[in-house]
């Protein structure tokens, strides 16, 4: 029975899970918080929390997780983890056939270990300042391997009635990993949440202390081992049950012929093993490591304070290193901007920003009047902005900046070849416009006289949307390029001096 | 699952074959669940005390205040010489007979002040190349401060090439920490965010002495420059700022003015021992320094500078910032209208 039990809420939470990333397109949020299961994650607010010594409000939702964590034990990976139910899924079509094999993939192993080594590097890397946990949190990782591989593939087949033709930069790396890790259920089952996961590690410590746990009657054990058969978290219910690597799954409870386990509360400690075999030099190699890895990651060139030219953040992100402090790479900033031209940063952002979004304009621009990036962050990395706040007043208020617009003067139609276009100037939504045009009189090829109009960028009034680089009817590099120069969110990124800062 | 009725798993079975264990006692049970009742319940309430009190804590540090710098001025007594020119051969006896026919350093350093000494250590270069200060003047000055008994006297600058070989090579590092000053380099850690308040410039990172101490002395040397034509004690103030200066440039005269009512020096001291013509402020070549052995002094940099503009054979009706200066209420270009003593020559 419970069993069903929990099987309705794997169904009901990915399904809720799927619906919410589903609804993260600018036809369809309207203003329902689509990133809320971001902020159920218990990692996700102690790493940025660790880093910016802030938490974001919405953060405060992973109580309802860690709570009762502390009193039920790590239910959350078998009962709401949307990772975890599709590894769940693909586990169960992975395993073996004969029970004793079944049971032998589900033996605890050494390198189960492994996900608190992560854990502890991660949690190192954010005291340092550098939030790093997306790469592997199975929340933030499901969003983005959703968002920008699974749902652009599936919406371009579906001749881009979803939401229009997605491409991502370097999505297919991003497919792979996400792939991958699911494909690692055929070696056994839940690979990755037993050796890798560090949300699992997380919750694996807090559930040293839980009141309720699954333990075995030893006077009734016949040691079939059948309760091993299909155990999530390789947790031992052959042996003493393992409360910190327990998924609460319960399949041992049911598996057991002779009901011999059973989830109880305050059940005698002896019964179950509270702790992680990692010795505290490996605890704290760790979290040194990670630690120490920061000021290297800094010392790299192409970073802070002179950043890659195509560091575009989005609207309303904050300072690079506040930034950095917590951005998880979830990628629902990139899923829900209407454009398409949030992607996944490469090398742009430093190897601290890999996969952290960046404008790029050739493939959309910055919508002027859309703020829907900062309003799906989920913790607050994208500051949320209204309309009035980007657009800006000029000059009591100016606009949010995340760039400015650079003429290539060999590419420019008339620039660079007396032809007449002024796209650039036509699309430019800023008011006035940031794009203008003189008239000259030039001398053509064939030596008649003709007026062009001839475009030049106006910085006070640029924002570095790249309309006009989106637009720039030049085939692959445009005529007219933005680059990160005069951002606002920084006074050392400002060309003019018209901001009053230097 | 059967409907068997099974014995209590948590009593004490005996094992057979052995002797029962002796049964714990109850109350040691109740203890021992009611501990580990608590202990979860204390991680429970701890994270969300914890989560409650770090909740948005960054929202509140954007709302900072910044601290201005304060008017550094000093009261003029009735009657007492607004300016003073002399000429003659050693630099450092110019200064002094300038500081004299002003009053004495009495009249602008007070018992236990602290001081900042500001010279122009913009430049990798020598003295005779004229770039920077001359040494001699600065270290002159620095004397007289620290006889005036100053409390704490602070000499820096923000050098445009490398600091430490402009504090090096101009050689006023090594003549002012003999008379007795306090090296403070550009370290990113030296300056502190201000308030500017100006027309342009609405804050900037500013080396802390300025914001600390309650004399400011500018030092500075008479030099052409490309773009404001001159540079003398106004422009000086750039020397003060960290960040991305640069930007100045596209509005150098009101930058310039900006800057020069932020600090509101006590006294400035223009050094045209040797005064650079051409291819300023950096020079380079002697054939471009000319000898003047010119020392003036006072309170009035707008005047200062306007006698400055005269030496590199300018109108200061032609340099923006002189003109901008006046208007701005910082001094008079009408030197010869103060009360001037020239004195040597």
């Amino acid at each position: 029975m419970f069993l069903w039990l929990r099987r309705a809420y794997q169904i009901v939470f990915i399904a809720f899970f799927l619906f919410l990333v589903f609804m993260t397109t600018a036809g369809l949020i309207r203003s329902y918080d689509v990133q809320w299961l971001l902020t159920f994650d218990p990692l996700v607010a102690l790493t940025t929390a660790l880093a910016s010594h802030s938490l974001y409000h919405a953060l405060l939702w992973s109580l309802v997780i860690i709570v009762p964590t502390l009193v039920l034990g790590r239910f959350f990976c078998s009962w709401i983890c949307p990772m975890g139910v599709m590894h769940h899924a693909l586990g169960f079509l992975a395993r073996k056939r004969r029970i004793p094999d079944r049971v032998k993939t589900n033996n605890p192993r050494p390198s189960h270990k492994i996900k608190y080594v992560v854990l502890a590097v991660m949690l190192g890397l954010a005291a340092a300042g550098s939030v790093q946990i997306g790469l592997l949190d199975p929340i933030a990782s499901t969003w983005r391997g959703l968002a920008t591989s699974v749902m652009p593939a599936l919406g371009n087949l579906a001749f881009g009635m979803y939401q229009g033709e997605r491409h991502f930069q370097w999505g297919t790396l991003i497919t792979v990993v996400f792939f991958g890790a699911l494909a690692l259920n055929f070696v056994y089952p839940r690979f990755y949440c037993r050796v890798l996961c560090p949300l699992g590690a997380l919750l694996g410590l807090l559930s040293k202390f839980s009141l309720f746990r699954i333990v075995k009657r030893p006077e009734i054990c016949k040691g079939c081992k059948a309760c091993g058969a299909d155990c999530q978290g390789a947790a031992d219910p052959q042996g003493t049950v393992r409360a910190t690597e327990c998924m609460v799954c319960l399949n041992c409870v049911a598996t057991c012929p002779r009901g011999g386990l059973s989830y109880r509360f305050l059940p005698p400690v002896d019964r179950s093993i509270t702790k992680v075999d990692l010795t505290r030099r490996k605890w704290l190699g760790a979290g040194v490591a990670g630690a120490v890895a920061v000021p290297f990651m800094r010392a790299s060139d192409g970073v802070e304070p002179r950043p890659n030219p195509a560091r575009i953040r989005p609207p309303g992100a904050l300072e690079e290193n506040a930034f950095l402090e917590k951005c998880i790479k979830c990628g629902a900033c990139m899923k829900v901007c209407p454009t398409g031209g949030l992607q996944p940063a490469l090398q742009e952002a430093g190897i601290e920003g890999f996969w952290s979004p960046i404008l790029i304009p050739r493939i959309g621009y910055c919508e002027a009047n859309c703020t829907l990036c900062g309003q799906v962050c989920p913790t607050g990395a994208i500051e949320k902005l209204t309309v009035a706040q980007k657009v800006g007043e000029m000059p009591a208020r100016p606009p949010v900046r995340i760039g400015s617009a650079f003429f290539d003067k060999g590419r420019c139609l008339p620039w660079g070849y007396q032809t007449q276009c002024i796209v650039c100037e036509e699309v430019c939504p800023a008011s006035p416009k940031a794009i203008y045009f003189k008239l000259e009189t030039i001398t053509a090829r064939d030596g008649s006289q003709k007026t062009l109009k001839m475009p030049f960028v106006d910085l006070d009034n640029c924002t570095g949307c790249g309309t006009c680089e989106t637009r720039c009817p030049v085939v692959d590099r445009a005529g007219i390029r933005v680059s990160a120069a005069n951002e606002s969110r920084t006074p050392r990124s400002s060309i003019s001096l018209t901001g009053g800062k230097i | 699952m059967t409907s068997e009725k099974r014995p209590d798993p948590y009593e004490c079975q005996p094992a057979p074959g052995n002797q029962p264990p002796p049964p714990p006692a109850p109350v040691d049970m109740n203890r021992r669940a009611a501990l580990r009742v608590g202990m979860t319940a204390a991680m429970a309430v701890g994270s969300v005390a914890v989560g409650l009190s770090l909740r948005d804590r960054d929202a509140s540090k954007k709302t900072k205040t910044l601290p201005t710098i304060k008017d550094h001025r000093a009261e003029k007594p009735a009657g007492a010489t607004d300016m003073a020119i002399v000429r003659g051969p050693d630099p450092a006896v110019n200064v002094r007979k300038a500081i004299e026919a002003l009053g004495g350093m009495g009249r602008f350093v007070r018992r236990g002040e602290r001081v900042v000494i500001k010279p122009n250590i913009g430049w990798n270069r020598t003295p005779e190349q004229a770039a920077n200060t001359n040494p001699d003047v600065v270290a002159e000055v620095v004397r007289l401060v620290v006889a005036a008994g100053a409390g704490k006297v602070w000499l820096t600058d923000a050098s445009v090439n490398t600091p430490e070989q402009c504090f090096a090579r101009s050689g006023i590092e090594k003549a002012a920490k003999a008379a007795g000053a306090t090296i403070v380099r550009p370290d990113a850690s030296a300056f502190r965010e201000v308030n500017v308040s100006g027309k342009l410039l609405r804050t900037g990172d500013v080396l802390f002495p300025f914001v600390e101490a309650d004399r400011v002395i500018n030092v500075p040397i008479v030099k052409q420059h490309g773009l404001s034509l001159a540079s003398m004690s106004l422009k000086n103030w750039y020397g003060v700022l960290g960040g991305q200066r640069v930007k100045l440039h596209q509005n150098i005269h009101l930058s310039i003015i900006d800057l020069a009512a932020m600090v509101k020096p006590t006294l400035t001291i223009l050094d045209a021992t040797r005064i650079l013509l051409a291819n300023g402020p950096t020079g380079g070549s002697l054939a471009d320094v000319k000898q003047m052995d010119t020392i003036a002094a006072g309170s009035d940099e707008v005047a200062l500078d306007a006698f400055g503009a005269t030496l590199l054979g300018l109108n200061p009706n032609d340099v923006g910032f002189i003109v901008e200066g006046m208007k701005a209420g910082l001094g008079t270009p009408q030197w010869q209208n103060l009360k001037t003593v020239e004195l040597g020559g």
